[in-house]
């Protein structure tokens, strides 16, 4: 039992070599880690929870040889993600565009902590105000 | 009485957020591409590797671009309905075939019938990806000014043929 902690930390660290994109894109250190990282940031659209470099599909495959192309041929990472989506829309983003139509996705959380603040402050206020004794309710004082 | 009154109603909006998700078609991507001017292709046919297709040899038309593949499912399912709509001569099929194997497409078109009037063939599915295709059977109609103004994704049948395409058919010939 000592070593389940063991391997769920080795199975946590190995998670790189379950990488699918194993081939090197670039020679270059640094133009390595930008493709690692665009990598990450565009979506498989056969397979809409995975970024291409997650996926095997086929078409995950034909992005990243298409993003590797356009960083070869010196393209920014904001031409590149143009490029995408001009094709793909903004779907192709797995990080979407702060946009008005996507103002709830990115409030969401703002709105869940303050809704949850709010009820909070509310209930609190209320048992503060309670007598300290509840006459209505004898069976608690008695226990 | 507020007191369940706030919790119902924030019931209420919960089930109404949850219901209009549920009832969203999440599948099928919006195209950035309608309203655009189609991506120009450039590719070997299908029938016969050493001749090429552009579809710059459609300019001027309107034409229907129909992207499938033989390992595709839902094109097989499609195919009798394509079938019935190139029968009725109302617009030219163009096939992009995508990311295929020369010999099964063509012996697919022997087997099934060939509702195209030409096959691109997209073997590496760059085009495809200018196109925007996420998944076959995706069917684009494009008017006579160049520009894509419908996209169907899913396969196709006779009933949403005659209900998103013929009516787009109409409009432009009415137009002109």
């Amino acid at each position: 039992m000592r070593a389940l902690p063991v391997i769920l930390m080795l199975l946590l660290v190995s998670a790189q070599t379950f990488a699918i994109d194993t081939e090197r894109a670039f020679e270059d250190e640094a133009q390595q880690a930008r493709y690692e990282r665009l990598s990450r940031e565009l979506r498989c659209l056969q397979c809409r929870s995975e970024t291409i470099a997650d996926s095997n599909a086929s078409l995950a495959s034909d992005l990243r040889r298409q993003l590797r192309e356009l960083m070869a041929a010196g393209k920014s990472d904001a031409e590149i993600m143009q490029y995408m989506t001009d094709r793909y829309s903004d779907y192709v983003l797995y990080k979407p565009p702060l946009a008005p139509r996507t103002w709830l996705l990115w409030a969401a959380p703002a709105l869940f902590v303050l809704g949850g603040a709010m009820a909070a402050v509310i209930v609190i206020r209320r048992k503060a105000q309670l007598p300290e004794e509840d006459p209505a309710d004898p069976g608690l004082g008695a226990s | 009485m507020l007191k369940y009154l706030i919790p119902a109603g924030l019931f209420a909006i919960l089930i109404v957020f949850f219901f209009v998700g549920l009832g969203r078609d999440k599948e099928t991507l919006p195209s950035p591409l309608i309203g655009k001017a189609a991506p120009v292709f450039d590719l070997p046919t299908v029938e016969d590797p050493a001749q090429r297709i552009s579809n710059n040899a459609f300019a001027g038309r309107m034409y229907v671009v129909n992207v499938w593949a033989t390992w595709c499912v839902g094109c097989r399912q499609e195919h009798e309905a394509l079938m019935e709509i190139a029968g009725r001569n109302e617009v030219p099929i163009v096939g992009l075939n995508w990311k295929d194997q020369l010999d099964l497409a063509q012996q697919w078109l022997r087997e099934l019938g060939n509702p195209y009037v030409v096959n691109a063939f997209d073997a590496e599915g760059r085009v495809a990806i200018d196109w925007g295709v996420y998944g076959a059977p995706e069917t684009f109609l494009i008017d006579a000014q160049g520009k894509v103004i419908h996209k169907h994704v899913a396969p196709l049948t006779v009933e949403i043929w005659n209900r998103d395409f013929v009516p787009l058919l109409q409009n432009v010939k009415a137009g002109s």
